[in-house]
C-alpha cells in the first residue's frame, strides 16, 4: 500500500487524521496553537471533503459539554483545545470519562496562565492526567498524525469506551511543517472502523438515563469499574498499535527505546523534546558514554510495570518534566517512574524544563547526561533539579 | 392550535411517580405536563439541580425518554450536542431508530439558567440548536439549600441573603431572563407556569414545532424555599399570574402576545404575604420594599404591555 509522502505542520496532519475517520460531530473554541487545527478542519467542511457537522461554540466548557451529549447520543464525535482551554473544560473532561464517552481530543500543548503564555509546555496535559483520559504524546507530526488515528480505534474498543486524548507540543509540533506518510483515507477508514456506541440517547425506542445521581451504595462500584478500564485500556493500545504498525511499518508501543538496550543511564522524556535529547545522545555515545533514552509515549494510563522493566539495573535515570507540580514532590512524570522503580535500587533524578516554551537546547540535554555520569559515579545530584533557568 | 385535556390525559405519562420531589414541589408538574406534549421520541437534558436530582437516584430513573445529565451550567451545550449528532446521523441515514421527527429538550433551574449556565443557554440559542429550553424558575438554588440567584426577587429570605436585623433579604430585583431571550431572536420564548396547564401545553407545542431554538421560562412554587403550606403551590402560581407578578405571554418572532391580562391585578402584597420568604417585609420598618417590588411588577407590565402594542402595530 502507498503511504502518500506530503509536508504538513502537526495541526494539518491531526486534521487529517480525524477527517479520515469520518467523525458524525466536531465541537471547538479557538486558542491558541489550536486554532490552526480548527481551521483546516472548518475547510474540509466548506469545500465538501467531509459532511462533519461542527458546532461552533462559545466556550471550550460548552465545547466539551456540547462533545458528551453528541457522543451519549451516539455520534463520532471529536474536540481540540490548548491550555486556558482545557483549563476551563475540566469539569467535563472529568465528566466525558466517568461516562465511558470515546470522544478523541487534539490537546495542543500550551503553558497554563498565569501569566498568560501561548508557548509549549506539558502543564495542560498534566492538570487533566487524573481525568479518566487515555493520553498519547507524539514526538513531531507524523506520531501525532498516527496517534490520531490510532485514538479511535482505542477509545471506541468495546472492552475500552473511554475518550482519549492527543497531545503535540504547541508551536514546536503544531506550526512546523515536518515531512510524514498519510494512509490513503479508504484504508485509514477501514482501519479505524464504523462507530458502534454501547448506548445512545438517540434510540429512542430504548431509552436510557446517562449521568444519575450516584451516591454512598453505588459511586464507588462505578469508579471501580472505571479503575479497571484502565488496565483493558492499556491492551488495546499495544494491541491496536501492533495492528497499525503491521499496516504502515511504523510500528508504537508505550514508550520508544532509544539506544536503550545497553545503556547505563536513561533520560525519559516526552514529546518534542526526545529529537533533541536524541541528538545530544548520539554526542556522548560517540564518547563512549553509554546513554539511552525512554520516550513515553502513553502517559495514561501509566505503564508502570513496563517502564520499571525498562529501567530495570540501569545506573541512572533522569526524568524530564516539561510541567511542574507546584508545591509536589518533581514534576509528575518524575513522581510516576519514581514510584514506578520503587524497591529497584536505581537512582532517579527529576528534571524540570521547558516551562513556557523556553528552549529545550542541547547544552541543557549535556547537563543532564553529566549529573547521569555524578549520579552512576555515587555523586550527589539534587532530586530534582530546574534546567535552563536563569538564577 | 388546540391542546384538549382529553388527548393530553390520554398521552403516556413519561415521568413515573416515586421520584423523591418533595410533597407539594410544582417541579414535578412542570416535567409532566412539558413530557405529555412532547411524547415519548424526546431527548431530555437536565441541568444538575432539584428536578434532576430527585428524578434520577442511581439505579433509578423517573424518566420514560432517553434523558442525559452531565453538569450544573451545561444542560444547554449538551442538548446542542445531541441535536447536532441527530442531525448528523440523520444526513448520512446512520440514526438507530427512524423518527419523523425526534425532540430535543432541557430542563434547568433558576440557577442553572439565568446564573451559571447563562453562557451556555445564550450560545446554543444564538446558534440556531432545534431545541426547547425550559428554565423551572423557583427563584433559588434549592438544591443547595436555598440560596438567593439571579432569579430570587426583590426582599425574599434566602439562606444567602438571609433576612437579619441589618438586612432585609435580597437587595436587589430579578433579572428579567425572558427579555434577555427575546433579545436572542429566536423564534419562539415564553413564559408560562404549571397551574395554567392548558397555556403551559399549547406553548410547548408551538415550542417544539419551531424550526429552531425555543425558550420557555416556567414559574414553580417551592413549599422549601417560599415557605407555603403544600397545598398551595398551584394556587400561588395562579396568583403570581393574577397579580402581575409573572405575566402569561409569547413572542413569536419577535411579536409579543399576553395571554391573560387581569382585569384587575391583585397586589403583590398578597401573592407575597403567603409566603414564609417575605414574612420579614411586612414588618414595621419595611414598607419601603413593598412599595418597591410593586413598582418594580408595575414598571415590568407597563413595559410589556408597550412591548405587545408596539410589535403588533
Ligand atoms: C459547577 C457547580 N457549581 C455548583 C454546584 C452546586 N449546585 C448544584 S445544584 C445547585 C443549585 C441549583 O439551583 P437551580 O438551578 O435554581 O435549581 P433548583 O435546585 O432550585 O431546582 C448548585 C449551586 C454544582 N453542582 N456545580
Ligand atoms: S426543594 Fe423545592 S424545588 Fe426542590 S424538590 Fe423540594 S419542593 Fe421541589
Ligand atoms: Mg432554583
Amino acid at each position: 500500500m502507498e503511504q502518500k509522502l506530503v509536508a504538513l505542520s502537526g495541526n494539518e496532519a491531526v486534521a487529517y487524521a480525524f477527517k479520515q475517520a469520518h467523525p458524525h460531530v466536531a465541537s471547538a473554541f479557538p486558542i491558541t496553537p489550536q486554532t490552526e487545527m480548527m481551521h483546516k478542519y472548518a475547510e474540509f467542511v466548506a469545500n465538501g471533503e467531509t459532511d462533519t457537522e461542527i458546532i461552533l461554540v462559545e466556550s471550550e466548557h460548552s465545547a466539551m459539554s456540547a462533545a458528551v451529549g453528541s457522543a451519549a447520543a451516539g455520534a463520532r464525535t471529536f474536540t481540540a483545545t490548548s491550555s486556558a482551554g482545557f483549563a476551563l473544560m475540566w469539569e467535563i473532561v472529568y465528566i466525558t470519562a466517568s461516562l465511558r464517552l470515546p470522544i478523541c481530543m487534539a490537546l495542543v500543548n500550551r503553558a497554563l496562565s498565569g501569566n498568560i503564555n501561548i508557548h509549549c509546555d506539558h502543564s495542560d496535559s498534566m492538570g487533566g492526567r487524573d481525568a479518566g483520559w487515555i493520553q498519547l504524546f507524539s514526538e513531531n507530526a507524523q506520531e501525532a498524525y498516527d496517534n490520531a488515528v490510532m485514538a479511535w480505534r482505542i477509545g471506541e474498543h468495546k472492552d475500552v469506551r473511554l475518550p482519549v486524548m492527543v497531545t503535540y507540543d504547541g508551536f514546536i509540533i503544531s506550526h512546523t511543517a515536518d515531512a510524514l506518510r498519510m494512509l490513503p483515507d479508504d484504508v485509514a477508514y477501514k482501519f479505524i472502523g464504523d462507530y458502534k456506541p454501547g448506548y445512545a440517547l438517540l434510540d429512542v425506542e430504548n431509552p436510557i438515563t446517562v449521568g444519575p445521581l450516584d451516591l454512598t451504595d453505588y459511586y464507588f462500584e462505578h469508579k471501580a469499574d472505571q479503575i479497571a478500564a484502565y488496565a483493558k485500556a492499556a491492551e488495546v493500545v499495544q494491541s491496536v498499535s501492533e495492528e497499525y504498525g503491521a499496516l504502515t511499518g511504523r510500528t508504537y508501543e508505550f514508550c520508544e527505546e532509544y539506544k536503550l538496550d545497553d545503556a547505563e543511564m536513561v533520560m525519559v522524556i516526552l514529546g518534542s523534546s526526545a529529537g533533541t535529547a536524541k541528538d545530544v545522545i548520539d554526542e556522548y555515545r560517540a564518547k563512549g558514554v553509554k546513554v539511552g533514552l525512554l520516550k513515553v509515549r502513553m502517559f495514561r494510563p501509566f505503564p508502570a510495570a513496563y517502564i520499571a522493566e525498562k529501567l530495570a539495573g540501569r545506573k541512572a535515570v533522569a526524568v524530564l518534566d516539561r510541567s511542574a507540580s507546584f508545591g509536589g514532590f518533581g514534576g509528575p512524570v518524575f513522581t510516576e517512574v519514581r514510584s514506578a522503580m520503587y524497591g529497584r535500587q536505581v537512582p532517579v533524578r527529576g528534571y524540570i524544563y521547558g516551562l513556557g516554551g523556553r528552549d529545550f537546547d542541547l547544552g541543557q540535554v549535556a547537563k543532564v547526561i553529566e549529573d547521569l555520569q555524578k549520579v552512576a559515579a555515587g555523586g550527589k545530584v539534587e532530586d530534582v533539579n530546574l534546567l535552563g533557568v536563569r538564577s | 392550535m388546540a391542546v384538549n385535556l382529553k388527548t393530553l390525559t390520554h398521552n403516556e405519562d413519561l415521568l413515573s411517580g416515586g421520584h423523591r420531589a418533595c410533597a407539594g414541589c410544582t417541579g414535578a408538574n412542570i416535567l409532566r405536563q412539558v413530557m405529555l406534549t412532547a411524547g415519548p421520541d424526546t431527548v431530555v437534558g437536565s441541568a444538575t439541580g432539584c428536578m434532576e436530582v430527585v428524578t434520577t437516584i442511581f439505579p433509578y430513573t423517573a424518566w420514560k425518554t432517553s434523558f442525559i445529565h452531565s453538569a450544573f451550567e451545561n444542560a444547554a451545550a449538551t442538548i446542542s450536542g445531541a441535536e447536532t449528532a441527530y442531525r448528523a446521523l440523520k444526513k448520512r441515514g446512520e440514526l438507530p431508530v427512524e423518527r419523523e421527527k425526534i425532540n430535543f429538550i432541557a430542563f434547568g433551574g433558576d440557577g442553572g439558567t439565568y446564573d451559571i449556565g447563562l453562557q451556555s443557554l445564550s450560545g446554543a440559542m444564538e446558534r440556531g440548536h432545534n431545541m426547547l429550553y425550559v428554565c423551572y424558575d423557583n427563584e433559588a438554588y434549592m438544591n443547595t439549600g436555598i440560596q438567593r440567584s439571579g432569579a430570587t426577587p426583590l426582599g425574599a429570605h434566602t439562606s444567602t441573603a438571609p433576612a437579619g436585623t441589618v438586612k432585609q433579604g435580597k437587595e436587589q430585583n430579578r433579572k428579567d431572563l425572558t427579555s434577555i431571550m427575546v433579545a436572542h431572536n429566536i423564534p419562539y420564548v415564553a413564559q408560562t407556569t404549571p397551574f395554567h396547564w392548558k397555556d403551559l401545553a399549547t406553548k410547548v407545542e408551538k415550542a417544539l414545532a419551531v424550526d429552531g431554538p425555543a425558550f420557555l421560562n416556567v414559574l414553580m412554587p417551592c413549599p422549601v424555599g417560599w415557605h407555603f403550606d403544600t397545598a398551595i403551590g398551584q394556587d400561588l402560581a395562579r396568583e403570581a399570574v393574577e397579580c402581575n407578578f409573572w405575566p402569561l405571554f409569547e413572542v413569536e418572532n419577535g411579536v409579543y402576545t399576553i395571554n391573560k391580562k387581569p382585569k384587575e391585578p391583585t397586589p403583590v402584597a398578597d401573592w407575597m404575604k403567603k409566603q414564609g420568604r417575605f414574612k420579614h417585609v411586612f414588618k414595621p420598618g419595611n414598607e419601603h420594599l413593598l412599595e418597591a417590588s410593586q413598582q418594580f411588577v408595575d414598571a415590568q407590565w407597563e413595559k410589556l404591555l408597550k412591548l405587545e402594542a408596539m410589535t403588533n402595530s
